[in-house]
């Protein structure tokens, strides 16, 4: 068993405007196997984020993509983008807290299997 | 997007294939809402000619329909006439003749405060407090038009300027009216709209192919150097999008929770199990600006351990300073706003800081007055500079200066300020009815 960071195992790991109110965060593998830990183990859930990001979890969405490989996040932005308080206009710095979180990796984990249907995750 | 840019021959390549629609987004509310309030787009004039002259040509030539969404940027009526005014200017130089259908979306104080007064204008998540006042405050209200008005502008027209547009009803508008299943037309139309965003590893923006089958579409880049994968179209649904599966249009909803995505060859993916759930109230998403004040900031440095060890207080104790000089200087009652950002603290993330602390030697305060006018605003700053650097702290004795900056003079202007301020959905008569159409013969 090893434990890697988000920041090594990820594809890539960005953040967005979704329109002017919502951040969204995504976090994309290439690995189905790397994806699906991250996916079971709830290493991005509405609590994690909602620790990290000093958000209330009724704030908060988390989604599972499983044909995309990738695990987003949504919160509505503490202030509107370009607003006299923003500091990020296109929301594309908000990411670097979730390349330190942790997943396990077993050594020999088996091969993916077909992966169930995307799903909101709690 | 428009102006930002596309390989001629990619265009010349998707005609040839056998395209019967060319369609570009040229909007986004990415920069701010200055675009908006401005009616100013993002992109030079020269670079939105260089495109929209690409793509002109090649409908006209080929004689197809092109349709130009979310126009001049923001998609209000003096973006829309700056676009009017460059397609006019193509295609006289280059002897093009059509019909130019050009779609209005902007909206009047007076149609959105009636809707308002109906309950009509439903507010969004994060909700955004709507008064007759704010309205009143917005210097331009775009709505954000479906498929209908592009649909009503294609049976008289060959080429559609329309104004603010669902980017993906720019592509979805001519096959949802040829009897295409909604759910392929709405699912192409968002991979569509951002053009080669959706290939595995995109160099440079460029153009995309749609076919659209029965109950399926396929997809693939134009550039013979692109690839689309399953996994890049699955991930475009993520993109700028808060919630991946669900993506809201007005007279409805695509749902791709079962949509399937698989590879034809090593460059095309074929879409299919996408399903799209009509709305039971048909509603377009509007947008608006207005000026909040008038800014001027002032960035300073600060190396002293000593003062960034008890930065707060010693922001405090300056904000105690300047509020007692302000009421000497300009009065008791006066309105203005004083934010400051703290890089190498959280300047970058603000409130949403988990690392809410200074891990490094020096910082870097960047603070913004904004009030009701440039001179009161600059004259706020200009005090607070010279009380932040001589702005003392317990443990040094005498006079210091403990901020660096790096630029005389320190007080940069930065002129009007805007924000957007509604979040909200319209419940319009028709689909049509608030868009109005011009028809000419070019």
């Amino acid at each position: 068993m090893t434990i890697a960071r988000l920041g090594d195992v990820a594809k890539l790991i960005r953040s967005k405007n979704a329109g002017p109110f919502w951040l969204t965060l995504d976090v994309m593998f290439d690995d189905p196997v790397v994806y699906r830990a991250v996916r079971d183990q709830q290493v991005v859930s509405v609590d994690v984020v909602s620790r990290l990001y000093r958000q209330p979890t009724e704030r908060l969405k988390v989604f599972a993509h499983d044909s995309a490989l990738a695990i987003k996040v949504s919160m509505p932005r503490p202030t509107s983008s370009g607003s006299p308080l923003d500091s990020d206009v296109f929301g594309g710095q908000q990411y670097a807290p979730l390349l330190d979180l942790e997943v396990h990796l077993q050594e020999d984990m088996p091969p993916a299997k077909p992966l169930p249907r995307s799903e909101e995750i709690e | 997007m428009l102006g930002s840019g596309f390989r001629e021959e990619s265009i010349r390549r998707g005609v040839d294939f056998g395209a019967r629609l060319i369609g570009c987004d040229a909007g986004t509310t990415d920069f701010g809402p200055h675009l908006l309030a401005t009616a100013r787009s993002q992109f030079s004039r020269s670079a939105i000619k260089r495109d929209s002259g690409v793509i002109l040509k090649a409908a006209v030539q080929a004689g197809i329909p092109l349709v130009i969404g979310s126009a001049g940027g923001a998609g209000g009526d003096a973006n829309l006439a700056w676009m009017r005014d460059i397609i006019l200017e193509i295609a006289q130089e280059n002897n093009l003749h059509f019909r130019l259908a050009t779609i209005h979306s902007e909206q009047s104080r007076e149609t959105v405060k009636e809707l308002m007064r109906k309950g009509r204008v439903i507010p969004l998540t994060p909700e955004v407090p709507l008064t007759d006042d704010a309205i009143d405050q917005s210097l331009h209200i775009v709505a954000m038009m479906g498929a209908e008005p592009i649909q009503a502008a294609l049976e008289v027209a060959e080429v559609v300027v329309a104004g603010r547009s669902s980017d993906a009803a720019i592509y979805s508008a001519l096959p949802l009216k040829l009897g295409y299943d909604p759910a392929v037309c709405w699912h192409a139309g968002k991979i569509l709209e951002c053009g080669a965003a959706a290939v595995a590893q995109r160099a440079a923006p460029d153009s995309m192919v749609a076919v659209l089958h029965a109950d399926s579409f396929d997809v693939f880049p134009m550039r013979h150097d692109y690839r689309c994968t399953p996994q890049s179209i699955a991930s475009h649904t993520l993109y700028e999008n808060a919630d991946p599966f669900r993506l809201t249009e007005p007279s409805g909803t695509l749902i791709t929770l079962q949509s399937r995505y698989v590879a034809i060859d090593d460059r095309a993916v074929n879409v299919s199990g996408s399903t799209f759930q009509a709305a039971a109230t048909y509603g377009v998403k509007l947008e608006g600006a207005r000026l909040v004040g008038y800014s001027t900031i002032v960035p300073g440095a600060i190396r002293d351990p000593k003062i960034i060890g008890q930065l707060d207080a010693w922001l405090e104790r300056l904000d105690e300073n300047l509020r007692e000089r302000l009421r000497m200087t300009v009065g008791d009652s006066l309105k203005y706003q004083l934010n400051v950002r703290i890089y190498g603290r959280n300047g970058v993330m603000g409130s949403l800081e988990p690392q809410d602390r200074v891990d490094g030697h020096e910082v870097m305060l960047l603070w913004d007055v904004i009030s009701p006018s440039q001179e009161l605003s600059h004259a706020i700053a200009a005090s607070l500079s010279h009380m932040a650097v001589h702005n003392p702290i317990p443990e040094w004795h005498g006079l210091i200066s403990g901020v660096a900056y790096p630029f005389a003079p320190s007080e940069i202007d930065r002129g009007p300020v805007y924000e957007f301020h509604l979040n909200h959905v319209a419940i319009p008569d028709t689909p049509t009815s608030l868009f109005p159409a011009e028809v000419e013969t070019v």
